[in-house]
């Protein structure tokens, strides 16, 4: 049983006049431990079928199986559920609280989740600070901190509950290129080292060249699923409204 | 999340922006305040009205003899009362504050080559002035030492003044009533007259005994009426059942005999003030209700300005696991928070504000003794009302930003 399976998902957006089909039909399988860039130009869907796959949002049509569970009959309270055990999320602009510290930030998930002592939160959220490397900055505020910083410890934070999937929304999309460098080698460590499934959407060719395997999407289908990114940038640039040169 | 982690989180959102929360807070402290200056003053102005009315005699019973019958003849104003009877009803019965035996006589009042014939010349007892609410102008009353030996005492209002003294003091005096000589030993307060326009003050007051015995002569032991006060207007009906209940035990008399003595009360007069002490507290709640309506909106105003603000932080939130019922929680807890710290701070402003007001009253109108009412219930009341204030107004924002769709949230600019 793959970790995550798609079954003709769609999400159609009924603005009343007209309909947007954002996802025509998407079928596909994940396995545990994989890590994927979702690329394709804006409008794609890319993001439509992140905040599917993120149990953010539901299909209005089709079957979504994460571990095995059905996500689309779901309730708003189990979903919530599953977002804060099996689903960690890291964006493009942090989202993290203001006016709190890093640490707190961090333990949020876990308030949130099954009932820890105070102090057994503080632990387990020092540890995912020293694991990303700002143990000594546990008590900044997010504007105290560069963007590096705080993209790292929005990751510690999706990280705290020991998720399955990490989900990136273009994580690197407000970092300059060496701290990008940075947050990419992080995302690698934890796939190759923890098995965490790493799911990433982004504009950022560094970023999807960096991942297994690549999914291209246009016009809410899946144009190109392969793990050689030549293909998957060939299928990119292949624009089909635009003439061939 | 746990309730104390969600008190925790609330805690901390508010404090993040103080501003926001002092002004929030504010908004129910005049609420709160002004409910608690307002009950507390209205229900002075409420004491102070039936102080009045009962001066007037609105709380006085008074039991009159029934009419006897002998083999089917019925015979009114028999003997059929005692000071017995009076000193029972003022022990027995919790609803009666005072009880006096009255008797009456008429004559004429000599002193030195002065005379004069007064309305009424009563024999009272020792609790006669508790019961009428009068008060002495000089001097004292008779003991119940008095009454047991028949002093020749007696207590004159201020119409006998003028009429027998002109400008000596009438203390210590000797007067005649009926050729039975009395020493003043105390004068009345004024008290104008009565509602049917008598002269309340044209009066010698003696010790039953006294009337009974050395001026009446009477050998019985029985006295005209009893007069009796209830603790309060509100408790003349209970009073009146009280005295009817003791009575027919004292004089034996069955549920189908026919009774012997009589109670009549001031009913309408009761009534009358009823309406008024009941149309006072409905407007104070009124005003009251105005106040906490006007504070519990300006709550929802900055609730549901701060879901507005805060909508990228819940949907950060709900991103990472946060239940609608957590966000729900939090946001009523916030609010709650808010009309509670604002409620005590109102409570403790409200009660110095009338603990002021009333003393201005009364010391801008010289003879009006305003009372001051703290009650605690009505601050219980309060505190209770704030709280409901800040679930019933904080509640609607909450669910608002419980209902939020997380994706919208997070992308909410």
């Amino acid at each position: 049983m793959a970790l995550i399976e798609l079954n003709d998902v769609r999400r159609v957006y009924d603005l009343g006049e007209v309909k947007v089909h954002a996802l025509q039909s998407v079928t596909g399988k994940i396995e545990l431990g994989e890590y994927i860039a979702l690329i394709g130009p804006s409008g794609s869907g890319k993001s439509t079928l992140m905040n599917t796959l993120g149990c953010l949002d539901r299909p209005t049509h089709g079957s979504y199986r994460l571990d095995g569970e059905e996500v689309v009959t779901m309730s708003r309270d189990q979903r919530a559920k599953i977002r804060n055990k099996q689903l960690g999320f890291v964006f493009q602009n942090f989202n993290l609280l203001n006016r709190t510290s890093a640490l707190e930030n961090v333990e949020l998930p876990l308030m949130y989740g099954r009932k820890l002592a105070p102090r057994e939160r503080r632990d387990r959220a020092m540890e995912m600070l020293s694991k990303v490397g700002l143990a000594d900055r546990w008590h900044h505020h997010p504007s105290q901190l560069s963007g590096g910083q705080q993209q790292r410890v929005a990751i510690a934070r999706a990280l705290v509950n020991h998720p399955s999937i990490l989900m990136g929304d273009e994580p690197t999309g407000n970092l300059d290129s060496k701290t990008s460098r940075e947050v990419i080698e992080l995302f690698r460590e934890l796939n190759e080292e923890q098995q965490i499934t790493v799911i990433l959407v982004t504009h950022d060719q560094n970023v999807a060249r960096n991942a297994k395997r690549t999914i291209v999407l246009r016009d809410g289908k899946v144009v190109e699923d392969t793990e050689d990114f030549v293909l998957a940038k060939a299928a990119l640039d292949n624009d089909p409204l635009l003439p061939d040169v | 999340m746990s309730f104390l982690d969600t008190v925790r989180t609330a805690l901390r959102a508010l404090l993040k922006n103080k501003m926001r929360a002092v002004l929030t807070v504010i908004g129910v402290v005049i609420g709160i305040a002004a409910v608690t200056t307002i009950v507390s003053i209205g229900q002075g102005a409420t004491e102070l009205v039936s102080g009045e009315f009962e001066a007037l005699g609105t709380n006085v019973i008074l039991v009159l003899p029934g009419q006897t019958r002998h083999g089917g003849v019925r015979q009114a104003g028999a003997p059929t009362l005692t000071a017995a009877d009076s000193d029972a009803i003022g022990d027995a019965c919790p609803a009666v504050l005072a009880s006096s035996p009255i008797v009456g006589t008429a004559g004429q009042v000599v002193y030195g080559n002065e005379n004069w014939n007064p309305k009424e010349i009563q024999g009272v007892g020792a609790d006669y002035l508790t019961v009428r609410n009068w008060k002495l102008e000089a001097g004292g009353f008779f003991s119940e030492g008095d009454i047991q030996s028949s002093a020749k005492v007696c207590v004159i209002g201020q119409t006998l003044i003028p009429k027998l003294f002109r400008t000596v003091n009438p203390l210590d005096e000797m007067i005649r009533v009926n050729n039975v000589p009395l020493r003043v030993i105390g004068i009345l307060k004024k008290k104008g007259a009565n509602m049917v326009g008598d002269d309340q003050d044209d009066v010698v007051l003696l010790p039953h005994t006294t009337v009974r015995k050395r001026i009446n002569g009477s050998p019985l032991d029985s006295v005209h009426a009893i007069m009796v006060s209830a603790r309060s207007t509100n408790q003349m009906a209970i009073a009146t059942r009280q005295i009817e209940l003791l009575m027919y035990e004292r004089h034996g008399i069955g549920p189908q005999e026919e009774a012997d003595f009589s109670v009549r009360d001031t009913t309408e007069i009761a009534a009358a003030l009823g309406i008024i002490t009941g149309t006072l507290t409905l407007m104070l709640s009124a005003i009251a209700g105005i106040s906490l309506v006007v504070g519990g909106v300006g709550i929802m105003n900055i609730m549901l300005v701060s879901v507005t603000e805060r909508t990228r932080e819940i949907g950060i939130r709900m991103a990472i696991g946060a239940r609608g019922k957590d966000i729900l929680r939090q946001f009523l807890i916030e609010s709650v928070v808010l009309s509670c710290i604002g409620g005590a701070i109102g409570l403790a402003l409200g009660t110095a504000a009338s603990m002021a007001t009333t003393m201005l009253i009364n010391a801008y109108k010289p003879g009006t003794e305003w009372p001051m009412v703290v009650s605690i219930p009505a601050a219980f009341v309060a505190m209770g009302f704030a709280a409901a204030v800040g679930v019933f107004f904080g509640y609607y924002p909450a669910r608002r930003a419980s209902r939020l769709d997380p994706i919208e949230a997070l992308r909410y600019e």
